[in-house]
């Protein structure tokens, strides 16, 4: 099987996303929403926003892109007085990343209270040696304080707070962050509500490795009442979730993945694979005239993972 | 005399904007459904590959044609789901109505349902609030506001999880929402249900469900705690490939129904449809299923 056409979609569509960093994002409005304990999501253009607020200030899970970064702020601001402590990246696609370095400027930090911008070591990797075409990060926005390990805990706002690296997933430098306290898990684009996942096989990811990212939320979440609830569950993209949602997605992804690997094992090729259409069933829940990833996109993701060389 | 007709229309005025716009009917209490009305369907359940009077669109057909019911127990997440707001009316909808009033002005602001199934809740508001954000979470019941018409309550419920349609695999998206008309008429209640879905439904599905009112009724507990049934690969979700369902004729062979009558979509849904039904392969010399429902057999049918 030929992996060029695979990597060339995945880079093109990063830079689908850098070029996205270009447009004009004036007629963008802000929407907070509460929910639960510390815990914010506010939603615009680009990935959404986490924000845990405290006596200790604010912490922050993914950027958007840098020109949203004053409204962002002042988003920020109604929720709390305190300085920005803490910028986490989920993974390191401009639309997650692009504010930064905006936001760490607008922040004021100061030897008592300093900024620390954190990420898996991947993310820090490919943001300092972009490939051509991609964005450049400025060393402001760069996550210096960037970590290897399976996990990484560190308490703030009197809650623990949890960052699980799930290897090889979305990318190859996902992080999962749970607040503890306020019993929210933000995922980053290993989970995104109304939309197939974009499975960057260019920079690391994979279907076995989003599967088990999804089951380690899945771990971490904890329902209430009607299966529903409990824990909410901020997506990397669209609205508001909870388990629930993430079982659905999940399942889909596993059955694709199960159709797409028994057609590779009837010998078929990509071209017959996606003619065949193995998301027809998902397709209108999961794809519509705004779409990032299609779902041909998606199939060929998935046909790249199971097929790749070890 | 001008003077006392603009004070007589002055008090028209008060009178009307005084006038209560609210609660012209009680519907709390407790309600027994009833279910002469599509009973295999809602108490057994509907057979595997039986789509037909729902106007379904070919991505709900392959769904439902992969589905393995082991997911409900397989997926520990499944197994205490509540029906959506949508199907719970019609499942086994034991449901006490009971009514919100504010505290301060007595009015009624709400209606809030509890059925006997894995506890589902849902609250109509009746006090003119709006639908949240599209960004909210969405829940099985949904987000449910009332008005009424006359004596009619309108329901419309938006902010629905993902469910089924029926029980047999059906889907129902979370893009759907849904439409009720509530009717009481002395000691029975009639809610019809308007579902429409962009994602599996070509056109609205349309359906009644009937209930008499209970007195004596006590919706008891209904405690449900997930647990491992089978060990197994995290990442196993029960599905049957596309084109391997074994099941799916068994409707067919049974009953002597038409394949693509059984197939569903919004020509099975009209009378006319019979005109143009081609003849089953085969037609069963005896009824095998769901034979004898009725009174005569203390209100249910014998099932094989």
């Amino acid at each position: 099987m030929s992996k060029a056409p695979s990597l060339l979609a995945f880079a093109t569509a990063v830079l689908a996303l850098s070029r996205a960093a270009a447009q004009d994002f004036s007629a963008v409005e802000l929407q907070v929403l509460p929910v639960q304990g510390n815990v914010y999501m506010i939603a615009g253009a680009g990935g959404n926003i986490t924000v845990q607020v405290g006596a200790e200030g604010v912490l922050v899970v993914d950027t958007q892109f840098a020109p949203l970064a004053e409204k962002i702020m002042a988003e920020i601001k109604r929720l709390s007085s305190r300085p920005i402590r803490f910028i986490i990246n989920t993974h390191g696609h401009p639309d997650h990343v692009g504010g930064n370095a905006a936001l760490a400027e607008m922040t004021a930090p100061t030897p008592l209270e300093p900024l620390q911008m954190i990420a898996h070591e991947n993310v820090l990797n490919r943001l300092s040696h972009p490939q051509p075409g991609e964005p450049e990060t400025p060393p402001r926005g760069l996550p210096y304080d960037s970590y290897f390990t399976p996990t990484k805990d560190f308490h703030m706002n009197g809650e623990a707070v949890f960052l699980y690296h799930a290897p090889r997933a979305h990318t190859d430098g996902d992080t999962i962050v749970l607040f503890r306290g306020s019993d929210v898990v933000s995922t980053g684009d290993l989970f995104v509500a109304g939309g197939y996942p974009f499975i960057d096989v260019a920079r690391g990811g994979s279907v076995q490795g989003l599967i088990a990212g999804l089951n380690h939320v899945l771990h971490l979440t904890v329902p209430a009442k009607t299966q529903e609830r409990g824990t909410f569950v901020i997506p990397g993209h669209g609205r508001l979730c909870d388990e629930a949602d993430v079982v659905e997605f999940r399942d889909m992804v596993v059955i694709v993945r199960d159709r797409v690997a028994d057609m590779i094992d009837k010998g078929m090729t990509l071209r017959q694979i996606q003619a065949a259409r193995p998301t027809l069933d998902y397709d209108t829940e999961y794809v519509n005239e705004n779409s990032f990833v299609t779902a041909a996109a998606f199939v060929e993701a998935v046909y790249s993972s199971l097929t790749e060389q070890p | 005399m001008m003077r006392r007709r603009a004070r007589a229309g002055l008090q028209l005025v008060v009178t009307l904007l005084a006038a209560p716009a609210h609660a012209q009917v009680d519907f709390s209490g407790s309600w027994a459904p009833l279910f002469h009305e599509d009973q295999p369907e809602r108490l057994p359940g509907p057979e595997l590959g039986d789509y037909s009077g729902i106007p379904v669109n070919d991505a709900a057909r392959l769904r439902a044609d992969s589905y393995d019911a082991d997911r409900i127990s397989v997926v520990t997440e499944y197994q205490c789901r509540p029906h959506g707001g949508d199907y719970s009316m019609r499942g086994l909808a034991n449901m006490r109505v009971d009514q919100v009033l504010d505290p301060l002005t007595q009015r009624l602001i709400a209606i809030e349902l509890r059925m006997n199934f894995q506890e589902m809740e849902r609250t109509i508001w009746l006090d003119g609030r709006e639908h949240p954000s599209a960004l909210a979470a969405h829940t099985f019941a949904g987000f449910s506001t009332g008005t009424w018409q006359g004596n009619m309550l309108d329901v419309v419920t938006t902010h629905l999880k993902p469910n089924y349609l029926r029980r047999n695999g059906l889907p129902r998206s979370d893009q759907a929402t849904f439409t009720e008309h509530w009717v009481r008429h002395g000691d029975y209640l009639t809610v019809t249900t308007l579902i429409r879905d962009p994602a599996f439904l070509t056109e609205p599905l349309v359906r009644s469900q009937n209930w008499l009112l209970a007195p004596a009724q006590r919706l008891g507990r209904d405690v449900c705690v997930y647990v491992p049934e089978l060990p197994g690969a995290p990442d196993y979700v029960p599905s049957h490939l596309p084109g391997t369902n074994p099941f799916l004729r068994e409707v067919i062979d049974w009953y002597g129904l038409p394949e693509d009558g059984v197939r569903g979509g919004s020509d099975t849904l009209y009378p006319q449809y019979q005109r143009r039904m081609r003849l089953p392969d085969a037609i069963p010399l005896q009824c095998g299923r769901y034979c004898r429902c009725g009174e005569h057999n203390r209100g249910f049918c014998d099932v094989q």
